[in-house]
């Protein structure tokens, strides 16, 4: 079973993160750029599934040229090799012109199974994988806290607010992780010393026949008209608990009127 | 008046099925943008259930498609029914929960329609501006979809429902749905109970529990507060991996995102990723023996101290007064 798992480079989320005043697209460059840590699950299950039924795992990234480090990364853990789709004209992409881009991008590999993380921590997106499995016409598995893989058969279950739900397609498909689903591990040494030799392509828009006007910010289906930074929120009022604690938060409820 | 769509988002319980609370803060939204149509795409008998309450909320009219197809397959049908409604409809925009099937099915009818979408949005002008709280709560901005008919995802809990009776006008609508949309088969659907406390996302109180509530059987006393307090409860990462409380309670960047009237944090720390859930709650209240906390820094009111102590205490004292 061949296998692609969608990974990207976000700006860590302990960092300070603010967007670019000169376009108003993320700022990148004053960020720590990591691996998007729910891509790890992905990338583990990837590789679990390759275990237990062979195959390639391809790692698939979207991104600037900084972005080889979260490749490498990715690669260490286990992965066979990367693409890299990288060009100046994406920037300020929209993800709409992004699903377009990857869509692209999928269509140059041989894969049974395209697998991605539940969301970015920088856009909160759940949307790629969707998009994706809508331009591909393939099914869409989302939401999984388990997959098992019999031939062309994928079972999931899929996490919902009140449990789960269990779920059924065929291959060729995409299946979006949750992060309860495995615990990714930890590149080793050796993965590190492997991950310098493995073939890593790069695409540029040009190599995947897409025209520039299509993406970038001048593309883009929405428009940032403005930003600010949220005003802090004031620290309240603090009280040590002398013993009168409850009653003194209680009266706060009370004034509050949820009690 | 313009017309704008919005999906329902039902929620079956055994036999009853219900609205989720989005819906309601939906159909109040959309009036700044024009009429509001409610749409239903779901299991049949679901409209008949919950028609009078999306009248009562602003429902001009009602479209009602109802289908095993739909019912059985996860996500794509409802693109197909949204997209095929706007093509015949005059509607001027699509309002849809931020769920993580509401978001699939936007991005789905983005592709379908042409149009542009905007993820997540707390609030939206006459005009289309979308207001969007990014990056943990630190940064606001404001955009607009700039091609098609706009969709938007709209944050549970962003917007306080008001009633605004509409003409309700019920309209079946029969949608073919194409053997590409019927590729992943709902076989089973399992609810694990929450205590029959509210949804986390709907929750108007969330009382969350911490790495300092020690352990699983501790959480017994957030239970307690929770339900004195009619509220859901919550918990902090530490807290679900260390198996203290199940994931799907999971506040924060890779769990929920919350915006209750009143967030309760007990033994929690408040680290960047965890306010990036909880941070648009309206009244934030901490108990935690660490003075300096991070969690103080957006508390309304704080209590320093140990949770052991105040926590039943608190519990007491509310069911008392409540009493
Ligand atoms: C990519 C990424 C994503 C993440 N996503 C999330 C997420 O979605 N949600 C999330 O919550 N975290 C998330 N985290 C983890 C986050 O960084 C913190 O590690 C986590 O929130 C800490 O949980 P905590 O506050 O319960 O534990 P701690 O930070 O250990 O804090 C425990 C607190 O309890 C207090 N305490 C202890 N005993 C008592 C007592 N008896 N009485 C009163 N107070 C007491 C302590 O003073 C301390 O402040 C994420 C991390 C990363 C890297």
């Amino acid at each position: 079973m061949n296998i692609v798992v969608l990974v990207k480079q976000v700006p860590d989320s302990g960092s300070e993160r603010t967007l670019d005043s000169s376009d108003n697209t993320v700022a990148r460059a004053s960020a720590d750029n990591v691996i998007n840590e729910m891509d790890e699950y992905a990338i583990e299950e990837a590789l679990k599934v390759k275990e237990a039924h062979g195959g390639e795992v391809t790692i698939l990234t979207m991104g600037p040229e900084s972005a080889t480090d979260t490749i490498r990364k990715a690669l260490s853990m286990g992965a066979d090799k990367a693409i890299h789709v990288t060009d100046p004209a994406l920037h300020g992409s929209c993800v709409i012109a992004t699903s377009a881009v990857l869509a692209k991008a999928l269509g140059t590999l041989e894969w049974d199974l395209v697998l991605s993380g539940a969301q970015s921590t920088d856009g909160g997106l759940t949307m790629m994988p969707a998009l994706l499995a809508e331009r591909l016409g393939v099914a869409h598995l989302s939401g999984a806290r388990k997959l098992a893989v019999d031939g062309s058969k994928l079972t999931v279950e899929r996490q919902t607010d009140g449990g789960y739900w269990t779920i059924e397609g065929q291959t060729p498909a995409i299946v979006s992780t949750w992060d309860t689903m495995n615990e990714p591990r930890y590149p080793s040494f050796k993965g590190i010393m492997a991950a310098k030799s493995k073939p890593v392509t790069t695409l540029s828009l040009a190599d995947l026949g897409v025209d520039e006007s299509e993406v970038g910010l001048a593309a883009a289906t929405s428009t940032v008209l403005e930003f600010a930074s949220r005003p802090p929120k004031g620290a309240g009022q603090q009280v040590k608990d002398e013993g009168d604690g409850a009653t003194k938060l209680a009266d706060f409820l009370a004034s509050k009127k949820f009690v | 008046m313009s017309e704008v769509l919005v999906l329902v988002e039902a929620v079956a319980d055994g036999d009853n099925i219900g609205l989720k609370k989005v819906t309601l803060e939906m159909l109040t939204a959309a009036r700044v943008l024009g009429e509001p149509s409610a749409v239903v795409a779901g299991a049949s008998g679901t409209a008949a259930a919950v028609q009078d309450r999306l009248a009562e909320y602003g429902a001009a009219k009602i479209y009602v498609a109802e289908s095993d197809d739909i019912d059985n397959h996860l996500v794509a049908p409802k693109a197909e029914v949204l997209a095929q409604l706007v093509a015949d409809s005059a509607a001027t925009a699509v309002l849809l929960p931020s769920t993580q099937e509401g978001q699939e099915i936007a991005g789905r009818l983005a592709l379908k329609i042409g149009s542009g979408l905007l993820n997540d949005i707390s609030e939206v002008d006459a005009d289309g501006t979308a207001t969007q709280v990014v990056f943990a709560g630190a940064v606001i901005v404001k955009s607009k979809v700039a091609k098609g008919t706009p969709i938007y995802t709209v944050r549970p809990n962003s917007v306080a429902p008001e009633a605004a009776p509409g003409a309700g006008e019920v309209i079946a609508v029969d949608v073919a749905i194409s053997d590409d949309a019927k590729k992943v088969t709902v076989l089973d659907r399992t609810v694990e109970s929450g205590g029959g406390r509210p949804e986390l996302t709907e929750a108007s109180v969330i009382v969350s529990g911490g790495r300092g509530v020690g352990s699983a059987e501790n959480f017994a006393l957030i239970e307690g507060l929770a339900d004195s307090l009619g509220g859901a409860v919550g918990a902090s990462r530490a807290a679900t991996d260390s198996g203290f409380y199940p994931h799907q309670y999971q506040v924060g960047q890779t769990g929920k995102t919350v915006s209750p009237q009143l967030y309760l944090a007990v033994g929690i720390s408040g680290a960047i990723q965890h306010r990036a859930g909880m941070q648009t709650s309206k009244t934030i209240v901490a108990i935690n023996k660490d003075n300096e906390a991070p969690i103080f820094e957006l508390a309304d009111f704080g209590v320093v101290g140990d949770l052991f102590q105040i926590v039943p205490a608190l519990t007491e004292e509310i069911t008392k007064r409540k009493a």
